[in-house]
């Protein structure tokens, strides 16, 4: 009976297996010629679940509003990478071999990012990360291009701002084993150092682990050194439980972040004690930089309907890297890798949701301003635009 | 090192003791009795703070309301796996039984980030529980001053539980020799679910105080504290209630005082846990309170 | 068809040879496509993942859980090892290479001999103590050691480069590396469980005390199997690492094994076989699975339950399935060998006309 069953079930795999790829070649095979596919990895489920949804939910508007390039339709590819490397580079090789797109958008996370590189450089197939902020993401990679500004840059700007508020002595906090928490920390420590002219200037630097939520100890340590500012790149999902300890152990120290923190989470979850709070990020949603950015916010916070507060920055980030390709390959006036590649370094005074975009030698969107915000009365809120040379 | 900062220290080591204390008792009593590591009880842990989240902020219910509904939900939840994942492996190899525990838990935390994504979601803000007080120079929300408290008393309730009732008898009869209990006529699947029972009400008591403190409520964060709350359960005796709670003092005071006084070591800190497991089962595999189990050859 | 000894040869080398030309094919692009050469090439590191892991799980019945930590032992060893001198400094920006690693590179073989070697040898440090723990016990302390692994290596940054990885992993450019390695390594267990060490093992798992009344070293098999499948855990990630072309500590967190343990228990504890194929089912049918993840729409209606996330539920509920209802998985302890394939359709042949003269 047992024996029957298995064979049953093993056959069945076997079908479903076989119905799969008819299935999937057939649809690659009506569709090539009137619509223009571009493909998109995230993580939708897994440890960076929640960032790579809202990311996907910008590109997913932006095809919305602009559904159309060189006359045909423009179909999205939206494949789950599970936030894990190995899972990133067969999805993109999917992406590539099977969905035949065109151009790829992502992915939120630098690792994967880095991971499905290779991949995209054989098959030079261009490619835009809208919020990857690891320099390593583009280098030595002529299809890699990304939507959002480095770590260094982003380090930089927050060490001259806390500098600028008079801060003298800082803290950090950066999650161990977390790239972009651990990259931006290092970029923010030594231009600290290098500003300050003094090496002794970071009091502290405390690590924390993968879905760790008690920070007790480590604010305590810094509570008892009291640094004029804590930094604490991290995701939005530990953001929140960071800021709150914080102030619930009594520490009064500046307390900052990296863009990930333009998040509604931090806010719904954190409540008051998220008053305060600096951060950088890409874009200001009161004071749009550009007109496209006023149209995008109006319309994605219809879109939300509420659901979310405030437009998070990675769905701007994503709405701006499939702007950016779609006017490439408008630009380009063809399909060919190659030719949208050249289009997109030739990129000049973009007008994106996040300011004006043109890309450096490596890819990287070239900007040079960066907004300074706070919290007040649970919204994010203006401060300051910082430019770095 | 200020007197002040150790005293904080020492504040925030108690806390978080007390609830890897609650969530070791789970463990220790479904292992005292079958012998199972409940890789699940952390994603049980993990699906009563959502309960919470949804009962507050979805159906407005009132915090006291939502407690106990919560209560019910989650024990549901407990003794539901215990139905489908685990009594139909009653007589099947240890090992197919904790893969099945392992498939539950993996079950769990996929389910729960298809259910309800991976973007964290706010734990409501119970005002009793987080006002924030101050005593001396230290500063303490009420849920971490009453959390050691409460970890105390349903410890002594469900030491009452198990020492002076009749179920528990049959509970304590039931760990010691299982084939015998069964000869002796007590209904093992009553006892097994009053098991899961307590279990799941002490995981979901013990997400709302930890929602209360951390109030961050995503998909895996029952992973690692539920692997912790197993070591503890090791480190004081598995099988032993008190041990249970004793072990977890000990691992969340050790995690905080390694920061305390290595913080250049903060990197480490999850490997506290599994070194202290790998010491105990070394030294003493019966832990600080555990019986000596000889093995029926 | 009888099956003898010479009839046997044949189909092997017959079955050998459609396995070589299938590859070839595939490596000159005469079919398939990148995307199913590297689905294919993760299948074949999974094989050799989960066969090693078999080895110490149900061959030798301890049930161990420590095998991405082993992975990120063989990854972390080809990585540093075989990154081009040239791209170190770029891939170390921040915390620079120790300055003696900075200076080596090896081949790729002998980086992935080596990963294999480093693994073991941790194994047998870990096994000495480990291994007289008893089944699930045992289990928990392998989790653990793989995990402090995995936290060694993130906080080790002059070595590993920590959170942030090391890439420009030099790729391999034919299937056979991992096939090659994949078919060797099965072969070496298979040789392995059929000699006499073997039986010892298979003995430890029935009846340890059984066993040790018999006169075999507990302790010293116990150890020697543990090792052995470390090392093939090694391999294959150090395999992994060149597929991949990077290395990244998260992704060895501990239930990475539980993709493992799922193909080890649907092909069978203790069938060779049953692994391999369940090594290639589960890679590829998780592949299949993916249209469950994007929006599904049925005559004009958006079926609602078809977002991200569902392919996993399916999958884990799969493996529940799997553990509650066919323990044995596809093979339990048996093999799959000519003999039974034929006596297979040899039974078949010999039912029909039965059930034709029934009706």
């Amino acid at each position: 009976m047992k024996r029957k069953l298995s064979l049953f079930i093993c056959i069945l795999m076997l079908l479903s297996l076989i119905t799969a790829c008819g299935g999937s070649q057939d649809s690659s095979a009506t569709a090539d010629e009137d619509v223009i596919k571009i493909g998109v990895f995230e993580p939708l489920t897994g440890m960076n679940g929640g960032g790579g949804l809202q990311e996907l939910g910008g590109i997913e508007y932006a095809n919305k509003i602009y559904p159309e390039v060189l006359g045909k339709k423009i179909e999205l590819f939206v494949h789950d990478n599970k936030s894990d490397q190995g899972e990133a580079t067969t999805v993109v090789t999917r992406l590539v071999e099977q969905d035949k797109v065109v151009a790829i958008i992502g992915s939120y996370g630098s690792a994967v990012s880095i991971a499905a590189g290779d991949i995209i450089r054989n098959a030079q197939i261009p490619t835009m990360a809208a919020s990857a902020t690891n320099p390593m993401v583009t280098q030595g990679n002529d299809f890699y291009f990304r939507a959002c500004f480095l770590d260094p840059f982003q380090g930089e700007v927050m060490a001259n701002y806390a500098i600028e508020q008079g801060a003298k002595t800082a803290a950090v906090i950066m999650q161990n084993g977390d790239d972009y928490s651990v990259g931006l920390g290092n970029f923010f420590i030594n231009a600290f150092k290098e500003l300050t002219g003094d090496d002794n200037s970071i009091v502290d630097i405390s690590e924390f682990q993968l879905n760790e939520a008690d920070f007790n100890a480590i604010l305590t340590n810094i509570k008892a050194k009291n640094p004029d500012v804590i930094f604490a790149p991290s995701a939005a999902t530990t953001a929140p439980l960071i800021i709150k300890q914080a102030r619930d152990l009594g520490v009064e120290s500046l307390i900052m972040g990296g863009d990930t923190w333009e998040n509604p989470a931090v806010i719904d979850v954190a409540g008051a004690d998220a008053e305060g709070i600096v951060l950088s990020t890409f874009f200001d949603e009161n004071d749009p930089a550009t007109e496209e950015a006023r149209r995008f916010v109006e319309g994605y916070k219809e879109e939300l309907a509420g659901s979310e507060p405030i437009i998070p920055a990675v769905a701007a980030l994503g709405y701006d890297a499939y702007i950016l390709l779609r006017d490439a390959i408008e630009r380009a006036g063809s399909t060919d890798g190659v030719a949208i590649r050249d289009a997109l370094r030739e990129t000049k005074d973009f007008e994106g949701v996040t300011g004006i975009i043109n890309f450096t030698e490596e890819g990287d969107a070239d900007k040079n301003i960066a907004v300074i915000k706070t919290v007040e009365n649970g919204q994010f809120v203006y401060i300051d635009t910082v430019e770095v040379k | 090192m200020t007197s002040q900062l150790f005293m904080q220290q020492l504040a925030n080591g108690i806390s978080l003791g007390s609830l890897y204390a609650l969530l070791a008792i789970g463990y220790t009593m479904v292992y005292g009795i079958l012998r199972l590591i409940n890789f699940a009880h952390g994603d049980i842990f993990m699906m009563a703070a959502y309960f919470m989240t949804f009962s507050i902020v979805t159906f407005k219910l009132p915090w006291y309301i939502a407690i106990i509904v919560v209560i019910i939900a989650t024990v549901a939840l407990g003794v539901l796996l215990e139905k489908v994942a685990y009594r139909p492996l009653r007589d099947a190899p240890r090992m197919s039984i904790m893969i099945s525990a392992i498939g539950a838990s993996f079950l769990f935390s996929n389910l729960a980030t298809y259910l309800f994504t991976g973007v964290p979601r706010g734990f409501p803000d119970i005002k009793v529980l987080t006002t924030t007080v101050k005593v001396g120079s230290i500063s303490l929300s009420v849920a971490t001053l009453i959390t050691p408290f409460i970890t105390l008393v349903l410890l002594y309730l469900v030491l009452f539980i198990t020492n002076k009732t009749k179920i528990g008898m049959a509970m304590r009869a039931v760990s010691r020799d299982f084939e015998t209990a069964k000869l002796m006529g007590i209904n093992i699947n009553r006892v097994i679910s009053t098991t899961f029972i307590i279990g799941s009400a002490l995981a979901a008591i013990g997400a709302i105080l930890w929602g209360s403190r951390y109030p961050s409520i995503m998909p895996l964060m029952g992973v690692m504290p539920g692997l912790k709350c197993f070591i503890a359960a090791v480190l004081g005796g598995i099988g032993n209630t008190t041990g249970a709670v004793i072990g977890g003092f000990i691992l969340g005071m050790s995690e905080i005082m390694l920061i305390t006084f290595l913080p250049s070591l903060t990197g480490y800190r999850d490997a506290i846990a599994f070194i202290i497991l790998i010491v105990v089962l070394l030294v003493k595999p019966t832990g600080l309170l555990g019986e000596k189990v000889t093995d029926k050859v | 068809m009888i099956i003898n000894k010479k009839n046997k040869l044949i189909l092997n080398i017959l079955l050998f040879l459609a396995f070589a030309t299938i590859i070839i094919l595939l490596d000159t692009n005469k079919i398939g496509d990148p995307y199913i050469k590297r689905v294919l090439n993760l299948s074949a590191i999974y094989a050799i993942v989960s066969v090693s892991m078999n080895l110490v799980n149900g061959f030798t019945g301890l049930f161990s859980l420590g095998q991405a930590g082993f992975m990120a032992i063989g990854a972390y060893t080809v990585a540093i090892f075989t990154v081009p001198l040239a791209d170190r400094a770029k891939i170390f920006y921040i915390t620079p290479q120790n300055p003696i690693l900075a200076q080596i590179e090896l081949p790729f073989v002998i980086a992935l001999i080596l990963g294999g070697l480093l693994a073991a040898l941790v194994a047998i440090l870990i096994g000495m103590p480990v291994l007289r723990l008893k089944s699930d016990y045992l289990a928990i302390a392998t989790l653990g050691f793989s995990e402090i692994i995995r936290i060694v290596f993130t906080n080790t940054k002059s070595i590993t480069n920590g959170a942030l990885g090391i890439k420009s992993i030099p790729q391999m450019p034919t299937m056979w590396v991992f096939f090659g390695v994949a078919l060797l390594a099965i072969f070496i267990i298979w040789l392995l469980i059929n000699s006499s060490y073997g039986r010892a093992f298979k003995a430890i798992r029935e009846d340890e005390v059984a066993a040790e009344a018999m006169g075999i070293n507990l302790f010293k098999h116990k150890v020697m199997s543990f090792s052995i499948g470390a090392f093939f855990a090694g391999i294959g990630g150090g395999l992994l690492a060149t597929l991949l072309a990077t290395v990244n500590p998260n992704q060895f967190y501990f239930t990475f094994t539980y993709n493992f343990l799922l193909i080890i228990v649907l092909g069978g504890m203790g069938s060779l076989s049953g692994t391999i194929i369940a090594s290639f089912v589960v890679t590829v049918g998780l592949e299949l699975l993916r249209f469950f993840d994007s929006p599904l729409t049925l005559f004009g209606v958006n079926i609602p339950l078809f977002r991200p996330g569902l392919r996993m539920v399916i999958f884990s509920l799969l493996l529940m399935v799997l553990v509650l209802f066919f323990r044995n998985g596809l093979l339990g302890q048996k093999e799959l060998s000519w003999k039974v394939i034929c006596d297979w359709f040899n039974r078949k042949k010999r039912k029909k006309p039965a059930e034709g003269g029934r009706a």
